[in-house]
Parts: structure tokens; C-alpha cells; sequence
């Protein structure tokens, strides 16, 4: 009989410590914080003596020029990063996708600026900006053309920044899309080969439609990281020239550390979890329609025979 | 399979591969030469490749774990070998823990079906779109004034472990439903007891999948910057804080803060070359399988 109920409470003990540490440091903070966004609170203060103001941060928020600003420049960001990354990574991805000696060290090389700190990444490359000894201005000094203000001026700084964050992420889409095209079912290649197509009619009428659910998700997970980059651009320009590289992530952690405003960072935190969330879910509703359009594409077929 | 036969490429290919290579490394590589290098190379006009190789920008970062008298470093500052060892404290026991606790929980949610995997897919991926600067207003409120646990190692191992626990989940979840239900039948007819089974039986069958949730989890919690700069004081600090506080100052000390920078970036690089492929499996699991 004892025995029987320890069986039955098993599940509950092996749940227990990871529900209780996620419930305590990831649920009970995210509600803390949508709390803390109608609170008028610096970090001096306790959070119950800080004064309730409604919806005042997110009104204020919203009036608030700057923080437009890194909003669009947030959504530039992502929107630019995630096509040059999914261009390269998928092309990289379907050129490479041969029998070839050594690509398993290849994909090794090709993960390493993943696995790297974000902090060291942006060390090497505030390095090689560096308007002196980097070696982008000491090659083009020594070619003979004038020295570029890759982090000093907003829109290089901006360029610089997007260029850090390909380098660092492409790998990423490489994998993901190479792994897709390996799982691909030979038949299908087989198939358009003996039908006479040429390389370029496999890639765009058969490998790229096969691959396309891989390559959403892959897309959205890209997304959704590409807004929470921080600490390159913190080591690269901490945001400047200006406003010019502040995407949001940033300005959240400064308006708490700098400005000493949680509750107006708790507000802004939140208009970033909606702006991903609506990416997410609009991201996941498309991917519910395509496949819903197969399925129907699939059905009137089968009629049709 | 046991002759593998390879597609001869044109040179073109093996150029542009050769590219590829050049640009994922070169600037690890570089930084890898400044790190070896003195202020005078580094500052100097002259080509990049020839210089004399030195160490002496290690001695001075680690100047405190040195059992010799280096000559030329006048003034020891710990605060890089402080950090240094706050960061392995704090990486391994988050990785320990994340690893024993998300592997109970994966465990429990396969065989004993509470929801659905679904349900943990998507926990994983909500808790995915949650970038760590929306976590750092509370996190910091909370941990300051009602854990009070602010500048302690273990406040800042808490926020790990719980921020790579769906990960280490989800992921683990696909490899306990590889292992055959009746192998723990066999193990329970034989008496051991659901402990027993989990720590006897299932654990060394998914080992695979441990070490590629270990590998994210230490990397998570090693590459970290913005929840430890936020939690930790002067003791408590990890190497990335410490990397970017060195960084504001004005004048940098280029040489000694890519040696820092190196000795952040060593441990991923082992990981990375020894076990790349349950890297790619991790990171691949999600995207491909579905």
C-alpha cells in the first residue's frame, strides 16, 4: 500500500524542484514586472512604497521621441540582420550541401562565433573598427583610401553593428538549412533528375518548397534573437553615436541602471514581450495557413484522380 | 559504407570555402595574435603577422594565480582572477543543478505523461522570446528586496538555472523517448525502485543528450553579461562584467583585455571542437525534427 502511493507521488517529486525554481525565478518575475509597469518606482525604493501611476509609463512612453526611435531602430535592426542572414545562410547552405572531405570540421569552424560570449564578440570587433590600429582602416590606409568612421558616425555605426551580428548569426541559418537539406528524401532529387531539371529548377522548385517549414522556424528563432541582442552593440557603441545603434534591449537596461526609472523600463519591457509575441503567434498563424493550404491542395488531388 | 567516395569540386569551390573559413576564424585568430602581443606591436604601422610573441599579457590578468615573480607587472589587480574564479563557481554548479533538476522534470513529463509534449514546446519557446533584459527589472527588484540575495553567487545561479531549465527540458524530453519502456519494466521487475530506475537506468542511456544540454547550459551561464552585471557586487562579479567595466574606461589596454577576452572565449572553443556534433544535434533538435 505504501508503496502504491509512493509510485503514484513519484511524478510530483521529479516535477517538484523544477516547477518550484521556475515558478519563483521566471513566472513570479514576469509578473513582477507587469506589475512594476504602472508603478512609478527607483531602486531605492521598495517596491510597495513605490507610487501606483496606471498607465501613465506606457502613455509617457509613448510620447517619448527617444524611445520611437530605438523602437524603429530595434525593428531595422532585426528586419535587416534576419534577410542578409537568411540570404547568405540558405545560399551558403544549398552551394555546400556535397559530398566533400572535412565538413564536418567545416561545420565546427562555422559554429565557433556562436559559441563564443557575445562580450568577447564585441571585443574583437570594436577591435577591428578600431579608427587607428583596426584593421580595417590600417588595410584601407595602406591600399591607399581614406579611413572609415566605422563606430564614430551613426549610420557606419549602425552598418558596423548589422556587419558584427551576420558574422556572429549566419552559421546559424547554414546549419539549420544544411541539416534540412540532408533530411530532404532522395527520391524527390532523383526524381526531378531523371525529368531533365536543371540545378537551379532542383533548388527553386523542389529543395527550397521542401525546406520551407525548416527555414520558418528557423526565421523565427532568428527573430525572436535578433531582438535580444544586447551586449555586442553594448561593447561596440553602448548605443551611440546618438541614438543611432540603441535598439531596445539596451535602452531597457540603461533606463534602469542610468535613468534609475523601473517602472518606465518594467513598461517598455512589456511593449517588447508584445512586439515578440505578436511576431510569434503571427509567425505561427501563417505557418497553421500554409499548411492548411497543402492540406487542402492534397485533398483536391486526391479527388481529382 | 565503408569507403566514403567524395565529388571532385572545381578550384573555384575550394576557394570560396577557404573564404569561409578565413572570415568564421580570422577574427578569433586576431584576436588571438593582440592577445600575444605588446602595446608597441599593437600601436605600431607596421604589418600585423611579425611580431615577437609574449605572454606577458596573461601574466598580468592572472598576476594572482602565479607561482613565479613576474618582472615587469608592478601592480597586481586581482579583480580578473576574482572574477575568473566566480565564473566557474557559478557556470558549473548552474550547469550541475539545471542539468539534475531539468532531467527529473524531462523524465517525469515523458513517462508519466502529465500534458503533452506540446504543452513543453511551447513553454520552451515562450520562455525563448524572453530576452534577458525583460527579466532584469525584477529580477533585480526581487532578488534585492524580497530574496535578498543580491550579490551572491547563488542569486545569480538561481536566474541561470531557471532561464536554461526549458531548454534543458524540452531538449532531454527527446531523448528519454528514445529509451525503451521496457527496459525500466525489466529494471523494476528486478526491484529497483523509480529512483533507481531513473539514476541506474535511464540516465546513462541518454547521455548524448546530457552533454549537448550541459554544453548550452555552461555557455548560457558562462557567456552571460547583463542578469550577473545587474545581481553581482565587487566579490561576486564574473568575467564578462569585469571584460565591459574595463572596457568604459577611457585609454584601453588592448593587449591585456584580449588576453581577458581569450581566456573567456577557451572554454567554448574546447567545447566547441570536441563535441561539435551534439552541438549541432542540440541546436538542429528543435528547427528539423519539429
Amino acid at each position: 500500500m505504501q508503496s502504491a502511493n509512493v509510485n503514484r507521488l513519484t511524478p510530483y517529486l521529479f516535477l517538484a524542484p523544477a516547477a518550484v525554481i521556475m515558478a519563483a525565478a521566471l513566472l513570479y518575475p514576469i509578473c513582477y514586472m507587469i506589475y512594476a509597469s504602472f508603478l512609478d518606482w527607483n531602486p531605492s525604493q521598495r517596491i510597495g512604497e513605490a507610487e501606483f501611476v496606471g498607465l501613465r509609463n506606457y502613455i509617457n512612453l509613448l510620447g517619448d521621441a527617444s524611445f520611437r526611435e530605438s523602437f524603429g531602430v530595434t525593428l531595422k535592426f532585426a528586419a535587416i540582420v534576419v534577410t542578409i542572414e537568411m540570404f547568405i545562410g540558405v545560399g551558403l547552405a544549398l552551394l555546400l550541401d556535397r559530398n566533400i572531405r572535412g565538413m564536418s570540421v567545416l561545420r565546427t569552424l562555422f559554429i565557433l562565433p556562436m559559441m563564443i560570449a557575445p562580450i568577447v564578440v564585441g571585443l574583437m570587433w570594436r577591435y577591428m573598427y578600431h579608427p587607428t590600429v583596426g584593421i580595417f582602416n590600417k588595410t584601407l590606409k595602406s591600399i591607399g583610401l581614406e579611413p572609415v568612421p566605422w563606430l564614430s558616425d551613426g549610420s557606419w555605426a549602425f552598418t558596423s553593428v548589422v556587419i558584427a551580428d551576420v558574422w556572429q548569426w549566419t552559421p546559424f541559418i547554414f546549419i539549420l538549412s544544411l541539416a534540412a537539406l540532408q533530411s530532404l528524401p532522395q527520391s524527390a532529387m532523383e526524381a526531378s533528375r531523371i525529368d531533365g531539371a536543371t540545378g537551379w529548377q532542383q533548388v527553386w522548385h523542389i529543395k527550397l518548397p521542401l525546406m520551407m517549414p525548416v527555414l520558418i522556424v528557423t526565421l523565427l528563432l532568428r527573430l525572436i534573437d535578433a531582438f535580444k541582442v544586447l551586449e555586442v552593440i553594448l561593447v561596440l557603441t553602448n548605443g551611440g553615436p546618438g541614438l543611432s545603434t540603441e535598439i531596445l534591449s539596451l535602452r531597457i537596461s540603461r533606463t534602469a541602471s542610468e535613468f534609475r526609472e523601473l517602472g518606465e523600463a518594467a513598461a517598455m519591457s512589456n511593449y517588447l514581450l508584445i512586439l515578440l509575441m505578436v511576431l510569434t503567434f503571427g509567425m505561427f498563424l501563417y505557418n497553421k495557413a500554409v499548411e492548411a493550404r497543402a492540406a487542402r491542395l492534397r485533398k483536391a488531388a486526391e479527388e481529382d484522380l | 559504407m565503408a569507403e566514403t567516395t567524395y565529388e571532385r569540386q572545381n578550384p573555384a569551390f575550394y576557394a570560396l570555402i577557404v573564404a569561409l573559413v578565413v572570415m568564421a576564424i580570422g577574427p578569433i585568430v586576431m584576436m588571438l595574435s593582440t592577445s600575444l602581443k605588446l602595446n608597441v606591436d599593437i600601436m605600431s604601422d607596421s604589418s600585423s603577422l611579425l611580431f615577437m610573441p609574449t605572454l606577458r599579457n596573461y601574466e598580468t590578468a592572472l598576476c594572482d594565480f602565479l607561482w613565479y615573480d613576474a618582472p615587469y607587472i608592478d601592480y597586481c589587480d586581482k579583480t580578473f582572477g576574482r572574477a575568473l574564479v566566480n565564473s566557474l563557481i557559478i557556470s558549473l554548479i548552474s550547469t550541475v543543478l539545471t542539468l539534475v533538476i531539468g532531467c527529473m522534470a524531462a523524465y517525469a513529463l515523458v513517462r508519466f505523461r502529465f500534458m503533452g509534449r506540446d504543452a513543453v514546446s511551447l513553454s520552451t519557446l515562450a520562455m525563448r522570446m524572453v530576452p534577458p533584459a525583460v527579466l532584469l527589472v525584477p529580477v533585480f527588484g526581487i532578488w534585492t528586496f524580497q530574496f535578498q540575495i543580491d550579490g551572491t553567487r547563488a542569486g545569480i545561479i538561481l536566474v541561470y538555472v531557471a532561464m536554461n531549465l526549458p531548454f534543458v527540458i524540452w531538449i532531454l524530453q527527446s531523448f528519454i523517448v528514445q529509451v525503451p519502456i521496457q527496459l525500466e519494466e525489466a529494471a523494476r521487475m528486478d526491484g529497483a525502485g523509480p529512483f533507481g530506475v531513473f539514476f541506474l537506468v535511464v540516465l546513462p542511456l541518454i547521455k548524448p543528450g546530457l552533454a549537448a544540454a550541459a554544453i548550452f547550459t555552461f555557455r548560457v551561464a558562462w557567456n552571460e553579461f547583463l542578469l550577473a552585471n545587474a545581481l553581482a557586487d565587487r566579490d561576486s562579479r564574473t568575467v564578462p562584467v569585469t571584460i565591459v567595466n574595463s572596457m568604459t574606461e577611457f585609454d584601453i589596454d588592448w593587449g591585456v583585455i584580449m588576453a581577458t577576452g581569450m581566456l573567456l572565449a577557451v572554454p567554448p572553443i574546447i567545447f566547441t571542437f570536441v563535441a561539435s556534433r551534439q552541438i549541432i544535434t542540440g541546436m538542429t533538435a528543435g528547427a528539423v525534427k519539429g
